[in-house]
């Protein structure tokens, strides 16, 4: 079997298997993914983007799925939307006009979405081999966590508005996390990841309402 | 009672309940004397040994299970402890003339309980979720929420936590490396991982651009913190890796990788240095030099270079100590920290000026201040197998000293006929004169350390032994 090809479809078109549901599921994720995860980048209401976010959070749980068991995959899943929540609910409390995102970074969509499709050739590419290093994690495993912390990068590279910051780090963290749950299955590490992601979210707020602030200090 | 409760959890719970303290003074003295109390403890109480006090036996157990992994400080690690708790301090007890009490007593004793937790924690590569944690918790640190924060502390906060990701795949594809040693590409691919992991994680050239970008934005003092606390860790928790694969210990791959990466910090620190004009900046390149130094140590031979490396941590916590709280009492007296701004400081704030200039020599390795003899030791064992290494070590070190001089002349360059009229509290003078004479004792007696630093080395079981 080519090891480029997709199992999945390699089943179904030369062996007549039908596809199992849970490797449907997760090709339907990284569909997901790479929807959300483009649509994060190009998406300037706030309230889209928190929305993306939950969602991208769901198709990351059904790939932990994937090699955890519901209970510690669905941290990930509860964790994401809770960071979510708490990054929606700081940025409806701040008024638009002293986060206007800045005018320096690239702002067109068709260089967003050519960016986009760049970063989709190369996870393309590197799938397979990566795959085969994460002691084969499974190729939609593998290719929504690598579209993952592709976009994530994408976005930290081309912004340095605060809430698109933490919503690129909390993206390249869902990617890693999603691939690392191939490979480690501790407690204590799912626990740990899933405070960091809340911490992120946290922090991420924090620096939101600074940004907001006028700049001086209470007696 | 355990070692990591009374060295982990014990300090972030009484960080927590110090968040509700206003009082600086109050602040600073219990949590410098909390600090101090640790370090004398982790020195004079042996772990995993029963004491008798009365009637009353006591023992500190060496390990605490959490969610199916161990917590483990072994007796070996107490005395490394008592250097990390009681350099801690030194900035604790600083911080009241720093006027920065409210945020670095609590949230440095939450970063220092998890970093600690960084080194004790089995198995050994998880230290990097624990120094995510204690990233995340520096951000609230280094900004207030009432002023907009800068780009510097945007970029640590994405460069720290890139780190993360390395470092974890690192350590599972290292074990996979120990599981089939002879496959080459599997090795190829964890030491890029990992060097990229520590590349972002120390600030290696060219990560460090946040460095000096910190300097500039937020308060010397707890900027100095960060730079000390978090490189040293690091390199003792890069060392570990080194410890435990014998393969990663005995490739000449690395060793070059480390000595180049450590004349690229010590040559970029110290050149940069020397053209800067903002004062905070001269510092940021400083302690990159100073992460330069220590990957230095770590590149030579461990016999040698781990007992420089523990010779390094001294005197880096007390010359950015000084350095930080000399910046930050300029700092209160002027617009900005550049050149312009700061002409003629000295005869507003000579004591500081004084700190600024000592701290600033002794990590340019000058004669009898604190980073003298472990720069001595590490320029003399470097030239042993590298002369061009410890050619471009020494201009590194011609960078930084051009820095100081450079510092020195601006702050003395007041217009004739300029009255004193000096603005120092007492308590600043007192810390800033402390620190001052312990920079000249260690570097005029460095023997006296070697009490805490003698047994340091023990802690690893392959390298300086």
């Amino acid at each position: 079997m080519d090891p480029a090809f997709p199992r999945p479809l390699y089943l179904l078109l030369y062996t007549g298997s039908s596809l199992s549901m849970t490797v449907t599921f997760a090709w339907i994720s990284v569909a997901v993914i790479l929807l959300t995860s483009a649509g994060l980048l190009l998406a300037r209401d706030w309230r889209w983007t928190m929305s993306l976010l939950a969602i991208q959070y769901v198709a990351m749980f059904v790939l932990a799925l994937q090699h955890w068991p519901l209970g510690m995959a669905s941290v990930k899943v509860v964790a994401g939307w809770m960071a979510a929540a708490i990054l929606g609910m700081t940025r409806s409390g701040l008024s638009d006009e002293n986060l206007a995102e800045e005018n320096t970074w690239p702002r067109g969509r068709l260089f967003r979405i050519c960016a986009a499709l760049i970063v989709l050739m190369i996870v393309v590419g590197v799938t397979p081999s990566v795959d085969t290093i994460m002691a084969d994690a499974g190729f939609a495993v593998t290719t929504g966590s690598l579209l993952l912390i592709g976009m994530g990068l994408l976005h930290l590279g081309i912004t340095t508005h605060i809430l698109r910051v933490t919503i690129g780090l909390m993206t390249v963290l869902s990617g890693f996390e999603t691939i690392y749950s191939a490979v480690e299955g501790s407690v204590l590490v799912a626990a740990l990841l899933a405070v960091i992601t809340l911490g992120l979210a946290l922090v991420g707020s924090y620096l939101l309402i600074a940004s907001n602030s006028k700049g001086t200090e209470p007696a | 009672m355990t070692a990591p409760t009374l060295w982990i959890v014990a300090p972030i719970a009484v960080a927590i309940l110090l968040l509700f303290i206003t009082n600086q003074r109050a602040l600073s003295l219990l949590g410098g004397s909390f600090a101090i109390a640790l370090a004398l403890i982790a020195q004079f109480v042996p772990i995993e040994e029963a004491i008798r006090v009365g009637t009353f036996s006591l023992k500190i157990d060496s390990s605490l299970t959490v969610l199916g992994r161990v917590l483990l400080i072994p007796a070996e690690e107490g005395p490394l402890l008592a250097l990390i708790y009681g350099a801690a301090a030194l900035w604790f007890f600083g911080a009241d003339a720093s006027g920065t009490a409210t945020r670095i007593v609590p949230f440095g004793l939450m970063i220092t309980g998890l970093m600690v937790a960084s080194i004790a924690v089995e198995p050994f590569l998880y230290a990097a979720l624990f120094i995510e944690t204690a990233i995340l918790i520096a951000i609230p640190l280094l900004t207030s929420i009432y002023r907009p924060p800068g780009r510097g502390v945007v970029r640590f906060l994405i460069y720290q936590t890139l780190a993360m990701p390395f470092i974890l795949l690192a350590g599972w594809l290292l074990a996979g490396v120990e599981a089939s040693p002879g496959d080459l590409a599997l090795a190829a691919q964890s030491t890029a991982m990992l060097g990229m992991g520590f590349a972002f994680l120390l600030a290696i050239f060219p990560l460090y651009n946040w460095v000096p970008m910190l300097m500039e934005e937020t308060s010397p003092f707890i900027a100095g913190f960060l730079l000390w606390i978090l490189p040293t860790i690091t390199i003792i928790f890069g060392a570990g890796f080194l410890d435990r694969y014998s393969w990663l210990r005995d490739s000449p791959q690395i060793v070059i990788a480390l000595r180049s990466a450590g004349l690229l910090m010590v040559v970029t620190g110290g050149l940069w240095a020397a053209f800067q004009s903002h004062l905070g900046r001269i510092m940021a390149y400083g302690s990159v030099a100073e992460t330069g130094f220590s990957l230095l140590a770590l590149s030579l031979d461990p016999k040698l270079g781990i007992p420089i490396l523990f010779l390094l941590i001294p005197a880096r916590a007390l010359g950015l100590a000084v350095w930080s709280l000399s910046l930050t009492v300029i700092q209160q007296n002027v617009e900005t920290m550049r050149f312009a701004a700061t002409q003629g400081m000295l005869r507003i704030t000579p004591v500081a000026g004084a700190g600024m200039v000592i701290a600033a020599l002794s990590t340019s390795a000058f004669p009898l201040l604190a980073g003298f003899p472990a720069r001595l030791a590490l320029w003399e064992s470097l030239a042993r197998v590298s002369i061009s290494g410890a050619l471009w070590m020494g201009i590194g070190i011609i960078g930084l000293l051009t820095s100081v001089f450079r510092s020195l002349a601006v702050i003395s360059m007041a217009e004739e006929y300029t009255t004193w009229e000096v603005r120092e509290s007492p308590t600043q003078v007192f810390m800033l004169g402390v620190g001052v004479i312990g920079l000249f004792l260690l570097g005029l007696f460095p023997q006296t350390i070697q009490y805490f630093l003698s047994n340091l080395p023990a802690m690893f079981q392959h390298l300086g032994r």
